[in-house]
């Protein structure tokens, strides 16, 4: 193949003809408005002028927007400054994009979690866009000396009345200077023209050329590398050390002992990676060390255990159970996960008595920044905590005992330092999804479910409160929710949709075998409690999700997939799911290949409201079922001893490409503000192939990984 | 492709010399002095430019690149060659160098930050129309499994583009646009 000197013009006919190929139920690239074919130049300016925390405009009209969220992969370093350019009524051409650095004065939650960032910052990034728009009306007004009622904007240029018009650009000087107006106009949804229409990564350019992004990129005068040698395993302490062989490494500059862990600072990362491997070390079991198997009974004891406490309690429970016909009960389980970002953990630090100066990948920086104050005695005004962008942060950057780590070895080393995990300290360093049971009981009398109950025995932490006022609480009168726990000295923390990645699929498949029970169709059993959850017969309670965008989710699903009409060879499971504000439904087709079982495709509807940035969102939601796809099927880990399982990609199965289904992702049109999708498309995705799976095989899944089924998956 | 530019390159990276270098002996908190040691000196040739390297022979070339020649462009993922995130080519094939010491090296390097001149390779191209990254960081070594197949094979099949970048772990799940970037790169 040679390489072409591509022209932009023909580069975008031929972008156009690859449409056609693609396998997507949503045509992004019908709503995606084309940039001219003539190349777009940025006329950079000279002068800037701030107009707020979000945003700064230059003298030739190009605009600054500074991204407020840490960026770990979801996007939002592209959608939040595409909401800000929208109500500021700029030409995206001419936008330029910056990570804003941390700053609570200026910003609310900078933080990258719970699939929030759109949803809590809709108001005030439109506010900000508006709010600066409106400034340069009000000035460009004074300038025309008419009223700015009679002016408007489009794409950067204000006009006035006869005729007159004038950029952004000569007028932003004066602009920034002006009174803040109190009261803003927004616009109508229908009237968006950047909203809704995909736009691309705004980092690509660096992306596709390698240059330097991640916090393991990052490079400073002085800096030497760190690695840490961490008890094997959990619950041990450190007695002593030989590092007598680690120094005579070359580059190693030091080694040095902090709590239970030792430090090894040299000039690259491999020399500190090959020290540490030298080091030997003495650890004594200082709690008694934890295996799998010992989970497995306590968290099947605590599964029946008598209680009192309820996260939810509608009805009468028991006595829907002692009248009923049967009461089913089934079991399931899913291992401890890892998170295994691609990036592994990493962390800059350099104390100094004038300033602390942090940077890397996390997603709770104010929190981290608080936590350093803490660990050096410093005041949080003396620290700054910049945010690089990351390699994945899947729940795992939410907890910066990295950064915790960082700042420990800068001080004692009186060295700036670059903390970095290998891939062995990433998975075998804690913060794990938590091993989980589910119990899910339902009594039938008279052919319908009467009561309904779910307990969870769960490592360390249980499911927050608000889980339990989701489906099917306020579709079934007697309903309880029971959360149990199990403390353990393996560490555990949030993973990508935290409790619902696992119970999702517990529960979606528990009602497809209760539908097979009551020899129903499942599509109708769930339509059906549904419509139970909106009217006067569902409970008083505060429910969290909405029974008739859900509903409609199904029906588009439905339809979309062809259910039912697939024919004998493709096995269709249905799964419908309401997470982090937002609904989805996702039907998955398996079909047999040479007696195994492959899902080969996924049909999801999405609810989120209003669409920000179709081309980001697309990703996510695929993204989203690949990864609960991919570790529901083959995501395994367990202790022996306080020993992980696993350490590498070696004995720690991802999905890979020739294992991803093909996708189509639709969204129910909308001009609801809109919610997340970091999460939610994750949820949906076991259940679906558990339910197919079940159609294709005739085995109902109970554990997860599916993988470990071989009788059914070959 | 082999030219008169390419031979010589090969032959004057044959050459390795010997230097013994003694190391900075800085005291820092409880560290003792320690005795010299030396390291080689290597000469590569990486996208096209010379670069004599001072490392211990068994220095992964990804530790050089990202550590010692400050271009971070390829990527560390897991240092025993199971997810790809290292690919680089050597004379054109894509090679893990996470797991190519750099005493083993005969021939030409290719990094990402090399692949073109102006990030215009039909695979960055692709890779740019398709808004392939999610978070991103898996994306170099995927464009370069990616580029060294069309090379072997300018147009593969579907099936044999989901073979040739299975090596390529991506772990935000961007697989499909992966897929239909390299497609359309072929078309380039």
């Amino acid at each position: 193949m040679q390489t072409k000197n591509i022209k932009r013009r023909q580069f975008f006919k031929l972008s156009a003809a690859a449409g056609g190929g693609m396998v997507l139920g949503f045509s992004w690239l019908v709503s995606c408005k084309q940039a001219s074919p003539v190349a777009h130049v940025l006329n950079m300016p000279k002068d800037w002028f701030e107009f707020n925390a979000y945003l700064k405009i230059g003298d030739t009209g190009v605009a600054t927007i500074f991204s407020q969220n840490p960026e770990i992969g979801q996007n939002v370093k592209t959608s939040m400054p595409m909401i800000v350019a929208e109500e500021l009524d700029i030409d995206w051409r001419n936008v330029l994009v910056e990570q804003a650095g941390l700053n609570t004065n200026k910003f609310e939650r900078q933080v990258a979690g719970g699939s929030q960032s759109i949803r809590q910052g809709w108001e005030t990034l439109r506010k900000a866009g508006a709010t600066a728009r409106q400034l340069l009306v009000n000035a460009a007004a004074k300038e025309w000396e008419v009223t700015p009622s009679e002016c408007r904007t489009e794409n950067g240029i204000i006009y006035g009345p006869n005729n007159k018009q004038m950029g952004y650009g000569k007028v932003a000087s004066a602009a920034a200077g002006m009174e803040i107006p109190k009261d803003v106009q927004l616009k109508d949804p229908k009237d968006f023209k950047i909203i809704g229409n995909g736009k691309g990564n705004v980092d690509i350019d660096k992306i596709i050329t390698g240059q330097p992004l991640f916090g393991l990129d990052t490079k400073r005068e002085g800096m030497l590398y760190a690695a840490v040698v961490r008890p094997p395993a959990f619950g041990q302490k450190l007695t002593s050390f030989d590092d007598a062989e680690a120094r005579k490494v070359n580059g190693v500059k030091d080694i040095i002992q902090f709590g239970d862990k030792i430090a090894v600072l040299a000039k690259t990362t491999w020399q500190a990676f090959k020290a540490k491997k030298l080091i030997k070390a003495v650890y004594k079991q200082d709690v008694p060390a934890e295996s799998t198997t010992d989970h497995n009974i306590a968290l099947a004891d605590l599964l029946n255990k008598k209680t009192t406490e309820f996260l939810r309690n509608d009805g009468d429970v028991e006595k829907a159970f002692k009248e009923a016909d049967k009461v089913v009960t089934r079991v399931y389980e899913a291992p401890f996960l890892p998170h295994n970002c691609l990036e592994p953990m990493n962390f800059f630090a350099n104390v100094t008595d004038e300033k602390v100066d942090m940077y890397g990948p996390i997603q709770t920086p104010a929190w981290a920044r608080s936590r350093a104050a803490a660990i050096l005695k410093r005041e949080e005004a003396d620290i700054d905590v910049g945010m690089s962008r990351m390699g994945g942060g899947f729940g795992r950057r939410l907890y910066g005992d990295f950064s915790d780590e960082a700042a420990e070895i800068s001080s004692l080393a009186k060295a700036p330092i670059q903390l970095t995990f290998s891939r062995e300290d990433d998975m075998t360093a804690g913060t794990y999804r938590p091993a989980t049971k589910y119990q899910i009981q339902a009594s039938i009398k008279d052919d319908k479910i009467t009561g309904y109950r779910l307990t969870e025995a769960a490592i360390n932490r249980n499911m927050f409160d608000s889980i339990a006022d989701f489906f099917p609480a306020g579709a079934i009168p007697n309903l309880q929710v029971i959360a149990q726990k199990h403390d353990s000295n393996i560490t555990t923390g949030a993973w990508r949709a935290p409790y619902t990645n696992f119970l999702a699929f517990a529960e979606q498949s528990f009602f497809d075998e209760i539908a097979q029970m009551l020899d129903k169709d499942e599509v109708e059993l769930r339509m059906e409690l549904l419509e139970q959850a909106k009217g006067p017969a569902s409970t008083d309670e505060k429910i969290e999700y909405n029974p008739k965008r859900m509903q409609a989710c199904i029906r588009l699903a439905t339809e979309k997939a062809n259910w039912g009409k697939m024919g004998s060879n493709v096995h269709q499971g249905i799964s419908a799911y309401y997470s982090h504000n937002t609904h989805v439904t996702e039907i998955a087709n398996v079909e047999m290949r040479d007696n195994v079982p492959v899902v080969t495709e996924v049909t999801c509807v999405v609810d989120c409201g209003i669409v920000i940035n179709p081309k980001g969102a697309i990703n996510q939601i695929e993204g989203g079922i690949i990864d609960g796809i991919g570790h529901a099927m083959y995501g395994d880990f367990s202790f022996e001893k306080g020993v992980p399982s696993a350490s590498n990609f070696d004995r720690f199965r991802l999905i890979r490409n020739t294992e991803a289904p093909k996708i189509s992702v639709h969204f129910i049109k909308s001009n609801i503000d809109p919610t997340g999708l970091g999460e939610p498309s994750l949820p949906p995705a076991g259940g679906a192939i558990a339910n197919a799976l079940f159609k294709a095989t005739g085995k109902r899944m109970y554990k997860q990984p599916f993988i470990k089924e071989e009788d059914v998956l070959g | 492709m082999l030219n008169i530019v390419n031979i010589i390159c090969i032959f004057s990276q044959n050459k390795k010399q010997k230097k013994y270098i003694h190391t900075d002996t800085k005291k820092l908190n409880h560290q003792t002095p320690k005795t010299s040691e030396y390291m080689e000196e290597y000469t590569l040739t990486i996208n096209n430019k010379t670069q004599t390297i001072e490392a211990d022979n068994d220095t992964p070339l990804l530790w050089v690149l990202r550590d010692q020649l400050n271009m971070v462009g390829t990527k560390y993922g897991c240092g025993i060659g199971q997810c790809g995130a290292c690919t680089v080519h050597l004379d054109g094939v894509a090679v893990r160098s996470c797991s190519l010491p750099i005493s083993s090296i005969t021939g030409a390097i290719t990094t990402i930050e090399g692949l073109s001149e102006k990030g215009d390779h039909p695979v960055q191209q692709a890779w740019k129309e398709h808004d392939v990254p999610q978070c991103g960081y898996c994306q170099a070594g995927q464009m370069m499994t990616a580029s060294a197949l069309l090379k072997k094979n300018p147009s593969p099949s579907d099936e044999e583009i989901q073979t040739a970048m299975n090596g390529n772990i991506c772990r935000c799940g961007t697989y499909l646009r992966i897929n239909k970037a390299v497609k359309t790169a072929a078309k380039l």
